[in-house]
């Protein structure tokens, strides 16, 4: 999982933020989403993202990699700014990969044809190439004995890993996570989460969307707390959860932690 | 305290298995099932009977004469028989029948390894056959060139005129079907606004008037002296508008994906194209193989309607005998004939569809 070959990725002039948005505006119709959004992500960051319902947090990173278009304001991924042109939009894809909470696997296809889907068809890597990467992508989140089974026949706590590693198959640079967890029955979120983490170690930039707070004090770098389409606070995690600033984090985290 | 001893199996008793189960359980379950049982039952009785009498027992089969029948109380197969020919072939010249035997023979022959599981490339040979196919097919029938002598679209008919109308539909229709449904879907306005219409219009007017116009109005605005062949617009006719069907058969099944589907590919970078071609169509028609199928059904036996524009398919070419002074009054034992090869073509359609189904089943819901 480490950088190996990213011979294709644009070299970068001078820093290392790989992820800059920079005063992000979004609306849904007259729904104002993302108000003045400003973040940095530096490569290998990993930051964990959390909030209210509605506050806009899967907005935000499905901005990212344009799943959501943005109004106004910058984005730039990787040296390349996301605008309306396909080239630049088709070049962050690649770099970025993501993990949904419904897992999003494509019943029709086997495991380890999801996996090799993008890398034979994006990448132009060949099948037998692409067969290995997955391969060994798929004995990295455990469970190489699946690749012949469809998704359908899975557990979900087996077809979010599977979705990992799909995701991983393309090599990105960067790996967006929205709530991966939160569709899981309990006893299927610890396998997910070492995965992440076992993914977090290896030095992969990551954006986490999710409510494991145990997770965020383990791996995270950084928290960001979203409330109302704003970014309300932002800290690294011992001090975001022992001394939150405003009080509608602290409202927020005395909810949660409740539980 | 008691020790549980586990209970054997035990054979269902005989009054709920087999078929004195069935019965009791299906068709004498209450009074009004039973007499709605006993009433069907008596109707069966009155209809079955006879009509294997007719079609079979009593039948006369062998003779080549009307005369051979003058004694049968039943059907009168000789009529058929002593036509055969025609019912297949159309007006094709006699010597040239061949031809049409190795088209249909050579398509039976290519398909046969698509069927069979081990053969790999079966997308290749599917490629060839709807690529080549209807060249070679197109050459077989028409001639003119080869050292085959030409014969005119409008000696082409019966049965093998039907399943060419009905192919070269089925052929058109669903590309064309695909790209209507995406079209329509699109978020590109006048992309949408012209596959609107498109549908629309088309599944707003009956086939019998696309034929008509196709065949008396569409010369009228055509430059004077175009020869524009009957039997092509006649196909152009039917395929865009069984299109326009399958369009709409076809946007329901992209409209039942889920949108999580359409953002993993786009997430992982793949084209509008690609996605669609890889992720989004292969389920999207599987889901809707039933209405697919259906289509093509109706588009078969839709075919029948060029007999108003002078073309003999199966049907036109076994009523057009009916006025044969010599065979008159045998038009129950065509019709039947027709009937039942009808049915021949569309219940295999619907059984492979079935079977499709069952195939590309991969065991989920999503
Ligand atoms: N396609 C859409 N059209 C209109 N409004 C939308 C759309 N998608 C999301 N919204 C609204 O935007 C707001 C932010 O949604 P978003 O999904 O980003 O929230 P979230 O923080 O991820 O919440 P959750 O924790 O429930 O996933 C919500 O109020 C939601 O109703
Ligand atoms: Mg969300």
């Amino acid at each position: 999982m480490s950088n190996t070959d990213n011979a294709s990725s644009p070299s970068h002039a001078s820093d290392d933020v790989t992820i800059q948005l920079r005063g992000v505006h979004k609306w849904y119709g007259q729904f104002h989403v993302l108000k003045d959004i400003n973040l940095e992500v530096k490569r290998g960051e990993r930051i964990v993202i959390c909030g209210p319902s509605g506050s806009g947090k899967s907005t935000m990173i499905r901005c990212i990699n344009r799943l959501e278009e943005h109004q106004q304001g910058q984005i730039i991924v990787d040296g390349t700014e996301l605008t309306d042109d396909v080239k630049h939009i088709d070049q962050v894809r690649k770099e970025v990969g993501m993990v949904f909470q419904h897992f999003n696997l494509f019943p029709h296809l086997t495991v380890l044809e999801n996996c090799c889907l993008a890398p034979i068809w994006v990448r132009k890597m060949p099948r037998k190439e692409a067969e290995g990467v997955a391969m060994r992508y798929l004995e990295k989140v455990k469970i190489p004995e699946q690749a012949k089974k469809y998704p359908g026949q899975l557990s979900g706590g087996q077809q979010q890993r599977v979705a990992i590693a799909r995701s991983l198959c393309m090599n990105p640079n960067i790996m967006l996570f929205d709530e991966p967890t939160s569709a899981l029955d309990p006893e299927m979120i610890k396998e997910v989460l070492d995965t992440m983490i076992e993914l977090a170690e290896s030095g992969m930039t990551m954006l986490c969307v999710t409510h494991e707070m145990g997770f965020a004090k383990t791996v995270a770098n950084r928290v960001i707390f979203m409330d109302g389409g704003e970014i309300i606070e932002e800290n690294e995690p011992h001090e975001f959860f022992n001394n939150p600033q405003s009080d509608r984090t602290q409202l927020f985290l005395s909810q949660i932690l409740q539980h | 305290m008691s020790v549980h001893t586990p209970h054997p199996d035990l054979p269902p008793p005989a009054n709920i298995v087999g078929v004195i189960g069935w019965s009791r359980s299906n068709l004498f379950s209450t009074p009004l099932n039973t007499a709605l049982s006993l009433f069907a039952l008596y109707l069966i009785y009155l209809i079955v009977p006879p009509m294997i009498n007719w079609i079979f027992l009593d039948a006369t089969w062998v003779g080549d004469t009307r005369e051979a029948c003058a004694s049968g109380t039943g059907a009168c197969w000789v009529f058929v028989k002593v036509r055969i020919n025609q019912f297949m072939y159309g007006f094709f010249p006699e010597a040239e029948y061949w031809r049409i035997n190795l088209a249909f023979g050579l398509l039976v022959v290519l398909a046969i390894p698509l069927f069979i599981k081990r053969f790999k490339h079966k997308g290749r040979l599917a490629a060839f056959i709807l690529i080549f196919y209807p060249i070679i097919t197109f050459q077989l029938f028409s001639g003119g060139n080869f050292g085959l002598t030409h014969v005119e679209t409008s000696k082409w008919g019966g049965l093998s005129l039907t399943l060419i109308l009905a192919g070269v539909g089925i052929v058109a229709s669903l590309p064309l079907g695909i790209v209507l449904a995406l079209g329509r879907r699109s978020k590109m306005p006048i992309v949408k606004s012209v596959c609107v219409v498109f549908i629309e219009f088309w599944r707003g007017v009956p086939l019998i008037t696309v034929l008509f116009m196709s065949s008396v109005m569409l010369p009228l605005f055509l430059p004077e002296g175009t020869n524009f062949d009957k039997l092509l617009r006649a196909m152009i006719g039917i395929a865009l508008f069984q299109s326009a069907y399958m369009a709409e058969v076809i946007r329901g099944g992209l409209a039942a994906i889920p949108k999580g589907q359409y953002e993993a590919a786009e997430a992982l970078g793949l084209s509008f194209w690609k996605s669609m071609g890889l992720i989004i169509l292969p389920q999207a028609l599987k889901l809707v193989i039933p209405g697919i199928v259906n289509t093509f059904i109706a588009l078969f036996k839709d075919t029948t309607l060029v007999l108003i524009i002078g073309l003999f398919d199966l049907l036109a070419i076994i009523q057009q005998a009916f006025a044969d002074p010599d065979w008159l009054g045998y038009s129950i034992e065509g019709y039947v004939f027709a009937a039942s090869i009808f049915w021949i073509f569309c219940f295999s359609m619907s059984r492979y569809s079935m079977s499709l189904e069952k195939k590309l089943n991969t065991g989920h819901a999503r």
